[in-house]
């Protein structure tokens, strides 16, 4: 039970992007078309949920026997960052066509702060690895959705033509998040 | 190039947050009031200089594939420092910026200082850049928190300003706010550039390039998801356009 409030709470409630500002940048620059913002996102839950289970491992089996706990920032960028190139090598060999979909999304989603952050978040919250799992995968889950919604609105809003010009691309995309972030906050009573 | 011009520059030309609009998850998340908002900007200034200088006084051992990762070591170092100093000196401030402090590492206005400035300029200049952009991120996000904090709450730096019969609208400070404040906050930067290019005579500057134009193009995802459409278009409009490089070679490299 306890893990689907998890899941559940971080697909809606503490959407990673809406309502706790992680990896704004992808969700404001890549979400101009929705096909674009699909690869975007699958790449995205790809990559937090193995870089949940790697940073978890390493701070509970290497940096907190050894008391290195401080070392937390430098240790999980550089896993993170490892990861990302490794399973980028692994997937041109094993799936070809996976690979041409999300390829030229893995490498740069090392610097997105999305996925470092969500690692943070596990660790601050103290969660077991069944729980950091599942909060990685709800938590880049909602990315992907809010990305497509996103996305979705920008394709019309790019045909309207009553739009100021001073409002034109970036801050009409801020605007349109602010509104799907009121109407996400209207998840909020669905957990305690 | 006068070190005092680099700063100017950083503060005003370049402004990372309000010209070059990068680093906008701190520049939202922490912005609720000025004084996070300018403990982060300070926070990020001295990590920012830090980086900045040794990226440069290493940028001639450094090969040219791996430069991002070298990068990201050195910024996570500086970070590690900060963030223990701050839990040391300020845990207040330490308490409501949380998580955004460790974040610092992916900030993309350090990664992108390193790459298009640092790597390419002496150690006192890159000390310069990191002060001029260090302190335009600050005073963007101050001012930004500011506005927030007065239509929020009615304080700013926590000292009341409002008449006692206002009524605070509580939404500027939570997250819809931050974007919709955000919005506003750059089309009327856009309205005032354009005012002041016309009344000097000048062309109207373009704003609005988007992920193209960045300095983080080259390590953010936003850069190479432009290019994979320009690609895309290009192939749906048939052969006969320029051969385009491989995307695999173009992921390795660092995307230049």
């Amino acid at each position: 039970m306890n893990l689907l409030w998890i899941f559940l709470g971080s697909i809606f409630v503490h959407n990673i992007l809406l309502s706790r500002f992680l990896g704004c940048c992808p969700f404001l620059g890549v979400s101009t078309r929705i096909e674009t913002a699909k690869g975007m996102g699958i790449a995205v839950i790809f990559v937090t949920v193995m870089a949940a289970v790697m940073t978890w491992l390493a701070y509970n089996l290497a940096l907190v026997p050894l008391g290195l706990q401080y070392l937390y920032t430098l240790s999980f960028i550089l896993i993170i960052a490892a990861l990302v190139q490794f399973v980028e090598l692994a997937l041109k060999k094993i799936n070809p066509i996976l690979y041409k979909s999300l390829g030229i999304f893995l490498p740069l989603i090392t610097t997105n702060c999305a996925v470092l952050g969500v690692a943070v978040i596990n660790m601050n919250e103290h969660y077991g690895l069944l729980e950091s799992i599942v909060n990685a995968f709800g938590s880049s889950a909602g990315f992907l959705l809010a990305i497509l919604i996103m996305a979705g609105i920008r394709e019309r809003i790019e045909r309207n033509t009553n739009i100021p010009e001073c409002l034109h691309g970036l801050p009409i995309g801020l605007v349109t998040a602010g509104l799907m972030s009121i109407a996400f906050m209207g998840f909020t009573g669905i957990i305690k | 190039m006068n070190p005092l011009k680099i700063i100017k520059n950083g503060i005003i030309d370049e402004n990372p947050t309000l010209v070059q609009c990068i680093g906008l998850c701190p520049t939202l998340a922490v912005s609720t009031s000025a004084i996070n908002g300018f403990g982060m900007g300070i926070a990020a200034t001295a990590v920012l200089i830090g980086s900045n200088m040794a990226v440069s006084a290493i940028r001639k051992f450094v090969p040219d594939e791996i430069r991002i990762p070298i990068f990201i070591v050195v910024i996570a170092g500086f970070v590690t420092v900060a963030q223990l100093l701050i839990s040391g000196f300020a845990p207040a401030l330490d308490a409501s910026l949380g998580i955004f402090i460790p974040l610092i590492v992916v900030n993309c206005i350090i990664l992108a200082r390193s790459e298009a400035f640092a790597f390419k300029n002496g150690v006192l200049a890159s000390a310069a850049d990191g002060i001029g952009m260090g302190l335009g991120f600050t005073l963007a996000l101050t001012l930004f928190g500011a506005v927030r904090e007065v239509l929020g709450n009615g304080t700013v730096f926590n000292i009341q300003v409002t008449p006692d019969g206002f009524q605070p609208a509580l939404l500027v400070i939570l997250a819809p706010g931050g974007f919709i404040a955000l919005g506003t906050f750059m089309a009327l930067f856009r309205v005032y550039q354009r005012w002041s290019a016309e009344r000097k005579g000048e062309p109207v500057p373009d704003v609005a390039s988007g992920c193209a134009a960045c300095d983080a193009a080259a390590f953010c995802v936003g850069g190479v998801a432009v290019e994979a459409e320009k690609h895309s278009a290009e192939k749906a409009n048939g052969p006969g356009g320029a051969k385009l490089p491989e995307f695999d070679g173009l992921a390795e490299g660092g995307a230049r």
